[in-house]
């Protein structure tokens, strides 16, 4: 591993440098991480007063759950939604500021501020305009003729909060877009400019290939966003309702665990989590190497 | 620009408008909302412009007229929220910055092994391990305390790697200046290094402030007692009132007076809050 050419000496001092660090570590994720690792392979009765070693019960279990594998199917759905309903209006938003000279810095400060408000706020500020009986975008949906009702109806959870999820994210993804088109040289654009290219063409046939490094990286992260960051939305909601049907994996977790007292259910979906998050870190670092030759 | 075509700027400048519109819809109606009585809100549909009852409401969100709405008084929970997020935020930036300054001047043994250590919290966020962890911190007796929200929360590989990837551009020469000039290591981490790295270190605070403030999930388990609620989890408990429809123009006062201090936070310090997104992604 890389390090400088000229160091210090020091016996004792460095280990004293990273001790804080090591033992939070430690004491707060790899030492409880084991524990899910290990109580996913016991069978615990909710008083804590017996276990069995079951080996791989619990994952087996759990896939022969419908309900677990609809939490699946509900957190792909969810993360695909919110993923594309936040990168396409990003994209478009970027494009567009990317083209304006004047108030571009204005825009810019108007768009990225949501990035600020906690996930679990956004989803009660849209809970509130949706809400059936009092909510502004309820109402207009009624006049068009449609009977909004996230409390009964799955799918109008669903989609109220896959909007509340991405309201919240467009501005992130709105940031690095930018950043991405202004990265790009002037000169290619105004060479396809030339020859007779239209904004249109342009930006399909030039800026959006360029840009495809960004756009990469953005799909890996809003997929890590909507699949773990967004557990303060589910949860000041819907609660994973009506019937199971905003019930993502994070929340099932907590919700088998805190609620249910499944230890070894929910520590083997833990597990199952833990997995993905690694596979995820790896595409990101996969990426990033990528991004170096390019 | 490269070409001048007056009806497409105009599109432009319409879509951009549109999309802040639908960006600061939400909180306009949230605003809207907090400044009516509560007749006014469940009787139909809300109004566009705001009431008259501003400063009732703001008054008792924040002095504890919400005791019915199912929480302490906002201004309790706004300070315990300030706590926590300035916590882990300096939390978080002390610890990996003397880490990455171990790992990247000295050589000892297991330097390696504990950079590793470091990363792997990268795969473990809190979400994953959420019983475990619980069960240590309620070991350790730190439920219903600032230690317990903020301390299991400030292990960082991003700003480790941050600053490990700074110091490595910082130059040799320095090091060897400050050496013959006499210099221990601390006194070059603390008189060269940590100077330097004064912009990284606002940039990852501006970051690290909004992400504590923003904690849902970990504040929501470890806290029982009031006292010790956090605001952004406090609003869920007056979303969540059994049996009664919820005071909605207080939640709303809340929710706003939740996002003012991030908000301003990412508004005011513009510049480093991107610097700091962008660093801390790569």
């Amino acid at each position: 591993m890389q390090h400088k050419r000229v160091i210090f000496q020091g016996r004792a001092l460095p280990y004293m440098l990273v001790l804080p660090q090591l033992v939070i570590t430690l004491v707060f994720f790899i030492w409880p991480a084991s524990q899910a690792l290990y109580q996913s392979v016991l069978l615990q009765d909710p008083f804590g007063l017996g276990s069995n070693f079951v080996w791989f019960e619990n994952f087996e279990d759990l896939f022969a759950d419908p309900a677990y594998l609809a939490s699946f199917q509900t957190t792909i759905v969810f993360s695909l939604g919110v993923t594309a309903l936040s990168m396409v209006a990003a994209l478009v938003l970027a494009a567009m500021a990317d083209r304006v000279i004047r108030g571009a810095t204005g825009y810019k400060t108007l768009l990225i501020w949501p990035y600020a408000v906690a996930p679990a706020v956004a989803g009660v500020l849209w809970w509130f305009m949706f809400n059936p009986s009092i909510g502004v975008l309820a109402y207009g949906l009624q006049g068009l003729g449609y009977d909004w009702n996230h409390y009964l109806k799955g799918g109008d959870a669903m989609i109220l909060v896959i909007i509340a999820a991405a309201w919240k994210q467009v501005s992130y993804n709105f940031l690095f877009f930018l950043a991405g088109m202004q990265a790009i040289p002037k000169s290619l654009i105004e060479a396809a400019a030339i020859d007779g290219a239209g904004p249109v063409k342009r930006f399909w046939t030039i800026i959006f290939p360029l840009l495809s490094p960004t756009t990469f990286f953005l799909l890996v992260v809003n997929v890590v966003y909507a699949f773990f960051d967004t557990f303060g939305i589910i949860h000041a909601t819907t609660s994973g309702g009506p019937a199971q049907a905003t019930t993502i994996l994070v929340f099932k977790v907590y919700n088998d665990g805190f609620v249910g007292l499944d230890l070894g259910g929910s520590a083997a979906q833990s597990v199952i989590l833990m997995l993905i998050v690694i596979a995820l870190t790896v595409m990101q670092f996969r990426y990033i190497e990528r991004k170096v030759e390019y | 620009m490269i070409e001048n075509r007056p009806i497409f700027t105009a599109v432009t400048h319409v879509v951009l408008f549109l999309g802040v519109l639908v960006v600061a819809f939400p909180i306009w109606l949230a605003f809207v909302a907090s400044t009516y009585p509560v007749e006014g809100l469940v009787s139909g549909v809300l109004p566009l412009w705001p009431g008259d009852q501003f400063w009732e409401n703001y008054g008792s969100a924040l002095t504890g007229g919400v005791e019915a709405a199912g929480s302490p008084p906002v201004l309790l929970m706004m300070v315990n929220s300030m706590v926590m997020a300035l916590a882990i935020a300096t939390g978080k930036i002390a610890i990996s910055i003397i880490s990455a300054f171990a790992i990247v001047y000295f050589n000892f043994p297991f330097r390696v092994t504990a950079f590793w250590i470091i990363f792997i919290t990268l795969m473990l966020p809190v979400e994953v391990r959420i019983l475990p962890t619980y069960e240590v911190v309620a070991n350790l007796g730190m439920l219903d305390s600032y230690a317990g929200l903020a301390v299991p929360l400030i292990a960082s590989a991003t700003a480790t790697f941050l600053f490990r990837q700074f110091f490595l551009t910082v130059p040799d020469e320095l090091l060897e200046a400050a050496r013959i000039d006499g210099a221990g290591a601390l006194r070059f981490f603390w008189d060269i290094l940590l100077p330097l790295s004064r912009t990284n270190i606002a940039a990852l605070f501006v970051i690290l402030f909004i992400f504590g403030w923003n904690q849902y999930l970990w504040p929501l388990l470890v806290t029982t007692d009031e006292s010790y609620y956090t605001i952004v989890m406090g609003i869920q408990r007056m979303v969540a009132v059994p049996d009664s429809e919820p005071l909605w123009h207080l939640i709303m006062a809340t929710a706003i007076l939740a996002m003012i201090p991030p908000v301003f936070v990412v508004v005011a310090m513009q510049r480093l809050f991107v610097k700091g997104l962008v660093e801390t992604e790569k």
